[in-house]
């Protein structure tokens, strides 16, 4: 009995939200749900450069806002994602992308969590073979 | 004998603390210019006086100039405005690109604070600021003769940066 009254809450309060994004915006219309799923999906991948911890969506920063335009502009032009990633990279730099690339400058970036368990695994193979 | 091993732990320890002293000093909103030593990019934009477009391909061409991107919004930018006044005067050409102003906040705001620009472009909507990778006004770029941009300036232009930076260049 409970549990009903927590999803329903839970549901009520998650179709509240969904639409926050729009809430204070201009809205913001598409011609098919795919093309809106990619504006919501870019907007959560690419970096504020004002407000540098938060997203695209997030951000009320004017930079914001003129990019989720200009986002919006290329998503309606028909753009693919790696398009329009490499459309604002080419102005702004990888930084704004969240996820950075993979190149060979960031692949010690990438590769470090994973070469420091290594490291962490023979050091304590190590130990216990001595004890 | 200890077991050099442990040195291990240590040598990381050291290597992560010099990364981290190293990031003590940056300035995480100046991001490098992706479009240094590039084209300026092309645009077009109404320009006040004396022509009546500012395209990009057709000016900066035949001496070094700067580019200052700012608004009459911005407050950082009347900061630097009594310097580019003196940089007009001492004949650096300034063109100026204007953020999301009507034409008449522009020329208001250009009485009150005086006019050091060789042309005015009016970038109303910011869509040439985007192109241009602008995320902070004011900016100020430096571009050679051919049109090349040379440098990127964040924030509002003083002497310490202009000799710093803009000089040497020059």
């Amino acid at each position: 009995m409970e549990n009903k009254i927590f999803t329903t809450y839970v549901i009520a309060l998650m179709l509240l939200l969904v639409n926050t994004i729009f809430a204070t915006e201009p809205l913001y219309t598409f011609a098919s749900p795919k093309q809106a799923a990619q504006f919501q999906h870019l907007l959560y991948d690419l970096r504020c450069l004002v407000c540098q911890n938060q997203n695209l969506a997030d951000s009320n920063a004017d930079l914001a806002k003129d990019l989720r335009q200009e986002v919006y502009n290329l998503v309606q032009q028909g753009h693919s994602d790696q398009e329009i990633y490499q459309y604002l990279t080419k102005r702004y730099g990888d930084f704004i992308l969240f996820n950075p690339p993979v190149k060979a400058i960031t692949l010690l970036l990438w590769l470090s969590p994973g070469l420091f368990l290594c490291l962490g695994i023979y050091m304590f193979i190590r130990k216990s073979r001595l004890c | 004998m200890y077991n050099k091993l442990y040195l291990i732990p240590l040598a990381v320890f050291i290597l992560l603390c010099s990364f981290f002293w190293r990031g003590l000093s940056l300035n995480p909103h100046s991001l490098p210019a992706v479009n240094l030593n590039q084209p300026l990019p092309a645009f077009s934009v109404p320009s006040l006086t004396p022509k009546l477009t500012l395209d990009s391909t057709r000016e900066f061409r035949g001496q070094m100039s700067l580019l200052n991107i700012w608004g009459s919004w911005c407050t950082a930018c009347s900061e630097e405005h009594a310097f580019l006044l003196q940089l007009a005067q001492r004949g650096i050409k300034i063109y100026g690109l204007n953020e999301k102003d009507s034409k008449s906040t522009v020329l208001n705001w250009l009485q009150i604070w005086g006019n050091p620009y060789y042309m005015l472009g009016l970038d109303a909507k910011g869509l040439v600021a985007i192109d241009l990778g602008v995320y902070g006004t004011p900016e100020t770029f430096l571009i050679d003769a051919h049109g090349i941009i040379r440098y990127r300036h964040i924030g509002p232009l003083t002497s310490e940066v202009w000799k710093t930076r803009f000089l040497p260049l020059m």
